[in-house]
């Protein structure tokens, strides 16, 4: 395991090392590209034009990863600037479209590559962050990388809008090209100026020892690939008939790392489920290559679907690139891509924001039919697709925490004119739907319960019992209760009720089950004497059945060791449920141990009716019920003068319900109202009082911005009114 | 047609507990060997108490480092057969200390003394009923110091000497330390700081349990306090040889009826490789095969002793007849019988249970044989360079139990390499074997036997002739280069350039001939015995082979579960509506799973309002189109209704939680997954 995280570190750092021949390399083609369209062909010459065409002679190849920028990039685009009117003319048509500029697409969301960066651009007079090129791997949302590339277009002075073609491509994220050095080497010594020329030995040197890295990284790697391949094929030997029915999935795919999104998605997936009634969602997805590719020429050729074309190919961008990149691995059917690309890109130039997109998906669509004509060794391809991966993932960390800003609409519930329904109503409305898939359900119920003998005789060997997956098991817990443990002593704990506690079970245990009334300094020694008792009278057995072992309240290091200790005993036979996804990391090994787990998949799909009911969801209303019945309780303790004195509060907190910006009463205010109605005679008095009620939480006092003290009470307004009520009829 | 399984089970269920039951006397066996280990320690620090002086004046606790390896949860037996045995041989003073249990020194305190005085609670009850009260006043007024446990030390030993005789004369304290590793550094310095005051007047021995390695006792004490420490180091079997004893002990042998298959053998093994080191848990892991194996299977009545096979066979019924018949083994073996021979096993029950009766001493013969065998295989392959048929022997099992073993390349190779064996490795091979196979039971084995030490005489002959020609440089080289890798290359090189040698001049020697002939036997051997298992008819009675079920209960994924259940709800509700091609949902899916599928599409907040609308346009549109009109702007109270159920159903499995940021948003809790 350990050498396994050892090699994804290492792997990523150098994932980040080749980030800066690749986008110098990146930048370079993309750049190439662009002026031979214009007709700026003869300035770069052929070099430019047989790395256009793959230039498959070539024995030595650069293997390098794209990433985001680097201060190569800079540097070269500084050296464009400098060298002429002739690229200039391009950026200055362009800039002004633009808009405003953000800089640095990535403000330092990579440490490392800052830190790199520094090392690499200590030349430069300025520091490194603020003449950042924008990063290419800005992702799928159309935000961010665009920006940077403009931005460093201007920064520059000059530039090309190129370069933002050039960022749009990094935005397919990792990819792996082959690049002649020649080639490149060239280019620089022709084309780049005095600046890079420079730059130049340092440059080969480092492409060298990338090179030679790779090799060795490329090898270790291999190794480790056949290894975790060994390992998942020992394990998952049985994968097949494990989930005969279901796909097998691969860790990565079901939990990993935050992806940027865009705020309408949800709107637009809903809008694309609901058009396709009865169809499946993945069947469209799988078409969405070809549909984009074909995107540029529709929109040419047909105005006037163009809109509804945009918008669909919108939701597609949203939502497909990270899939999209898996699944192109098969690349032949887009060879011919690459040549639309150009085509298209030559003409759209106005439709600035359909065509980035489309090329941001094209790049990943054309890098691996590249891969493919320069005739890769394939288990370096494996290689490095599998570090694309990787250090996808750590692009896409770093993208979704680089910003604390999130973008969502500011719609709320209030607006939307809905009540908010309180349990009961919300309870009744769903009596009335029907449950969908009932016999289905009870399909699958039926089949877990023919395990009920099974669990029982394997409970009676000392193994425990845990219950995972989908859906209410209560319901299945229950019948497991009624149909096997009649007669037995048994020990029902609804985990999911907020106010169990290790304490309560242990208490029951101790006062109901074996009979002992006393009290105990600490749940510990209660264990101790549950677990001496059970030892001395081997005739004691004890069922104990957990719902929600994971729950809030017991989810706790002690408790669950409390419980794993228990259910070692060999006479007590505990079988629990969990439900949520992060339940096993309640155990380590130890607790593992003690509790001696069998796992049984039970997915049920029933609603959790019982588990949620207790939830203090956000869209269900408090009945406050709970909150009134303490104000009285409370206030009913204190003297008539100090009920005289919230009741005051509390009616001037009424009064002022309609304003949404009311800070609370004043103490000032506050004070001259007891005054005047005879409730205190000092303003120390008052305090006292007031002391007191915030130590019963009956008060909140904030201070204002101008220093005044304001004193709130934190009920909602029904309840308080309804307080109010009730001490008119009391008086 | 089904037996009731159940009755089976405890049927068998004796069976079970034997195994069990020796498994536990084998890890006895182990932990004795560590526990005498400790013992002679224990007795040497004894001796040192006669000269008590030279200790006094250092002032140096003797202390005992036990590293006991990662696998954690093995330690718990370890230690409490380690308590056990010196309390039967050693000292009646032991305490067993847990970090847990002593989070400051005042508690450290207590649950030594507590233990302490219950070490003898037996023998004289009425003075501790007496003197407890006074004790625990002690422990309260002297909470940081070793005053009370000397004074009680001195206090109690006149009696037990008086009483006991088979321990010495002024038995040691013995303190353990079960993981040392999690104590407060505090707690550890204060209470070695304050016994080493009184170690002249008590004498007392600390045991720590190490998990990781010894340096870390320098690592959490200072230099003051572990120079006030004697330290001996103890190293404990580690884990993998202590699985591989369990795995000769108990699945190489014919003792048990019960064999596992190779898929469930890899699985337990990488169970323990990959995830924990612990011999328990894959003890579990088999145990959970035994009854997986006699609840499931309803012919594993005939999986026991050889001696009840026959009792067994007699009392089959007839249904119990009809499932042999439908064993895959079985039908197989009865194709290819004569065609009467056929009529007679499928129609007559009692001639079926003569025929199941020889076949299944058939098996049992043929493990008799196959493991010896597989155990002479074994010598050869594990001392050749590279290991070309594993290092284990359990790897050698699996290889053999996987298909046949003579058709792999591995063996190819085994075969290549033990032709260029030099002659003295060839003899003590031999030698080995020979032992192996006189000491099995099997009895087919005179002949071999007789032809291996044919062989052996036939070498002795040779002594002295051509072969010494480059034996004696292999020889010098092997001393040269004593059991390093080098050692292996080289001889690797010489041996093919040996090959080369011979091939051009085609002109064998003697030992050379006798060589290729001693492997060719060895060859036939292994073709003839190590059949895999499968090849045999009626092996499904005796092996378990259903390795899904023993991940799945073991090795469960719960996540992967949920994630299934999300996308692909069709998975496990087997309805048309739900079907989908690409394993992705429809959206007649369940509220649960399009709630999910929407969220995924979301950032770290997401707004409840645009959820909501989302979720009531996907169920509207499934609902058809006349439920659209009243609720164009207004979403139906059902709905959201259903909405709100499935958002505190994602709340509870931990997907979103509640958020302050923003008014009516739910921050997102995992990502990816889309």
């Amino acid at each position: 395991m350990l050498n396994k995280y050892r090699a994804v570190s290492e792997q990523s750092c150098v994932g980040c090392q080749l980030t800066f021949i690749y986008v110098f390399i990146c930048n370079l083609g993309v750049r190439w590209a662009r002026q031979l369209r214009r007709g700026a062909a003869k300035a770069l010459g052929p070099a430019a034009a047989s790395r256009r065409h793959g230039n498959p002679g070539r024995p030595r190849a650069w293997l390098a990863a794209e990433v985001p920028p680097a201060p190569f990039s800079r540097r070269w685009q500084e050296g464009v600037g400098r060298r002429g009117p002739r690229v200039g003319g391009d950026a200055r048509q362009s800039a002004p479209r633009c808009g405003p500029q953000r800089w640095g697409g990535s403000r330092g969301g990579r440490r490392v590559r800052v830190r790199a960066a520094r090392e690499r651009a200590s030349a430069s007079p300025r520091p490194p962050q603020g003449r950042w090129v924008a990063r290419g791997s800005q992702g799928p949302g159309p935000r961010g990388g665009g920006g940077g590339a403009r931005a460093a277009a201007a920064g520059g002075g000059l530039g090309a809008p190129a370069m933002s073609q050039a960022e749009r491509k990094g935005g397919a994220a990792l990819e792996v090209k082959f690049v002649p050095d020649e080639a490149v080497l060239r280019h620089i010594a022709d084309d780049a100026g005095i600046k890079v020329r420079k730059d130049k030995t340092p440059l080969t040197v480092n492409v060298k020892r990338f090179v030679k890295k790779l090799d060795t990284l490329s090898d270790d790697e291999a190794q480790e690939f056949l290894e975790e391949k060994d390992y998942v094929a020992a394990l998952g030997i049985c994968a097949q008939d494990l989930m005969e029915n279901g796909s097998s999935v691969g860790g990565s795919e079901v939990y990993s790392f935050q992806t940027p999104k865009r705020s309408n998605k949800m709107a637009e997936l809903a809008s694309e489920l609901a058009q396709t009634p009865g169809q499946s969602v993945a069947s469209d997805h799988s078409e969405c290559p070809e549909k984009i590719t074909k995107t540029p020429q529709s929109s040419k050729h047909s105005s006037s679907n163009k809109v509804q074309q945009k918008s669909k190919k919108n939701d597609f961008m949203s939502t497909t690139p990270y899939r999209l990149r898996k699944r192109l691995a098969a690349p032949d059917a887009y060879l011919e891509s690459e040549s639309e690309y150009s085509a298209s890109c030559s003409e759209e130039e106005d439709d600035e924001e359909t065509q980035k997109e489309v090329i941001t998906v094209l790049s990943s669509l054309k890098t691996p039919a590249k891969a493919k004509v320069a005739s890769t060794p394939p288990s370096r391809k494996k290689v490095t697709k599998k570090k694309d991966k990787m250090s996808n993932l750590v692009e896409e960390y770093f993208e979704a925490h680089s910003t604390s800003k999130v973008l969502t609409s500011d719609r709320t519930l209030q607006k939307l004119r809905k009540r908010r329904l309180n349990q009961q109503t919300l309870h009744d409305l769903l009596e009335k739907s029907p449950l969908a898939y009932a016999a289905e359900i009870e399909e699958l119920n039926q089949q877990y319960e023919s395990l009920f003998s099974k669990w029982m005789l394997q409970l009676h060997l000392g193994f425990n019992i845990v219950l995972y997956g989908l859906g209410s098991k209560h319901d299945l817990l229950e019948k497991f209760r009624i149909s096997m443990l009649q007669d037995t002593v048994h020990l029902v704990v609804n985990g999911y009720f907020p106010s169990i506690t290790v304490r309560s079970i242990l208490n029951s245990i101790t006062e109901e089950v074996l009979d002992h009334i006393g009290t105990f300094r600490s749940p510990l020694d209660q264990l101790e004497f549950i677990i001496k008792r059970f030892k001395e009278d081997s005739s004691l057995e004890l069922y104990v059945l957990i719902h929600n072992l994971d729950s809030q309240m017991l989810r706790g290091e002690r408790s669950q060791q409390i419980l794993a200790q228990l259910s070692s005993l060999p006479s007590v036979y505990l079988i629990a449920s969990i439900d949520h996804i992060n339940a096993p990391l309640m155990w380590d090994q130890a607790k593992q141990s003690l509790y001696n787990w069998l796992w049984y998949e039970t997915t049920t799909f029933s609603p959790y009716v019982e588990e949620t009911s207790y939830e203090n969801s956000l869209l269900v209303q408090q009945s406050g019920s709970l909150a009134l019945s303490s104000l009285t309780h409370v206030l009913r303790s204190l003297t008539l003068n100090a009920r005289g004195i919230f009741r005051l509060l509390a009616q001037y907190q009424l009064e002022n319900k309609d304003n949404p910006s009311y800070p609370g009463l004043s103490f000032q205010d506050f004070y001259q109202q007891c005054r005047e109605a005879f409730l205190v005679n000092s303003d120390l008095t008052l305090r006292a009082q007031l002391t007191e009620f915030r130590d019963h939480k009956l008060i909140r006092t904030k201070r204002g911005a101008d220093g005044v003290e304001y004193l709130l009470i934190p009920v909602d307004d029904s309840t308080l009114t309804d307080f109010l009520e009730k001490e008119d009829e009391d008086v | 047609a089904h037996l009731s399984p159940c009755s089976i089970f405890w049927y068998e269920d004796r069976p079970e507990g034997q195994k069990t039951q020796i498994e536990e006397d084998l890890n006895k066996q182990l932990f004795d060997n560590l526990v005498s280990f400790l013992r002679r320690s224990h007795s040497e620090f004894q001796e040192k108490t006669t000269e008590w002086n030279c200790q006094m004046k250092s002032r140096e606790i003797p202390t005992a480092a036990l590293v006991l390896g990662v696998n954690v949860t093995d330690h718990d037996l370890t230690f409490r057969s380690l308590s056990e045995v010196l309390q039967n041989r050693v000292t009646p003073y032991v305490a067993l200390l847990q970090a847990k249990d002593c989070p400051g020194i005042k508690n450290l305190m207590q649950k030594l003394l507590g233990q302490l005085m219950n070490c003898y609670v037996d023998q004289n009850m009425y003075k501790i009923c007496r003197k407890k009260s006074a004790m625990s006043l002690w422990s309260i007024i002297t909470l940081y110091t070793c005053d009370s446990i000397f004074l009680f030390y001195y206090f109690e030993t006149p009696s037990k000497k008086r009483t006991s005789s088979r321990h010495w004369q002024s038995p040691p304290v013995v303190v353990i330390f079960k993981d040392m590793e999690s104590f407060t550094t505090k707690v550890l310095q204060d209470f070695i700081v304050i016994s080493s005051q009184h170690i002249h007047e008590l004498p007392l021995v600390l045991v720590f349990g190490i998990a990781t390695s010894p340096m870390i006792i320098h690592g959490l004490l200072p230099h003051s306090v572990s120079s006030l420490l004697c330290i001996e180091l103890f190293q404990s079997l580690s884990c993998k040889e202590h699985l591989s004893t369990i795995i000769d002990k108990v699945l190489l042998t014919t003792q048990f009826p019960l064999k596992l298959s190779e898929k469930v053998l890899q699985v337990l093994i990488n169970i323990f490789l990959y995830h924990d080191f612990s011999v328990q848990n894959f003890i579990k892991g088999f145990q959970l095969c035994i009854v997986e194996h006699f609840y499931t299977q309803p012919l594993s009545v005939l999986c026991c002793h050889q001696e009840e096979v026959k009792k067994r066979i007699n009392s089959l019924s007839h249904n119990q007849c009809e499932n042999i018949r439908r064993l895959p083994s079985f039908r197989r073996y009865v194709e290819n019988q004569p065609s009467e021979k056929q009529i007679a096993l499928l129609t007559t029950d009692g001639f079926l249970k003569e025929t199941v009766q020889q076949l299944l001493d058939d098996l049992n013969v043929y493990h008799e044989n196959y493991f010896p065998v597989l155990r002479c295989l074994h010598v050869f392959t594990s001392s050749l360079p590279k290991y070309p048929l594993g290092k284990q022997i359990r790897e050698l099992h699996c290889a053999c139990l996987e298909n046949r073993v003579w058709e792999t390349e591995e063996y190819e190779s085994f075969l290549q390499l033990a032709r260029m064996l030099n002659k003295c490795d060839l003899v003590t091979m031999l030698q080995k074997c020979v032992e192996i196979l006189v000491s099995s039971p099997g009895k087919e084995f005179d002949k071999t036997v007789e032809k291996l030490k044919e062989f052996l005489t036939q070498f002795q002959k040779l002594e002295g002739g051509c072969a010494l020609s480059y034996v004696p440089l292999q020889i010098k080289l092997k001393l040269f280069y004593n059991g390093t890798n080098g050692y292996h290359f080289l001889w690797y090189i010489l041996t093919l350039l040996e090959l080369k040698e011979s091939r051009r001049s085609k002109k064998l020697t003697k030992f050379e001939m006798l060589r290729f002939e001693v492997v060719d036997y060895i060859d036939s051997v292994v073709r003839n015995y190590l059949v895999p298992a499968d090849h045999k008819t009626l092996h499904e009675i005796v092996y378990f082979n259903t390795a899904s079920v023993l991940r799945e209960h073991l090795n469960a994924a719960p996540r992967v579960a949920l994630h299934t259940a999300l996308n692909n709800p069709y998975c496990y509700l087997k309805s048309q509506a739900l079907r989908s091609d690409g394993g992705s949902i429809s959206n007649k899916a369940p509220d649960i799973c399009i709630v999910y599928k929407l969220h995924l599409e979301c950032g770290r907040l997401i707004n409840l309002v645009d959820w909501l609308e989302a979720f009531s346009t996907v169920v509207t549109a499934v609902e058809g189109p006349n439920a659209d009109a009243p609720s164009s702007d207004q979403v139906d109270d059902v709905i959201h209704a259903r909405f709100i159920r499935a958002v505190s159903e994602l709340e509870l499995l931990g997907f979103i939680k509640p958020s302050k940021q923003k008014t009516d948003h739910v921050a997102r809790l995992t990502w990816g997954g889309c």
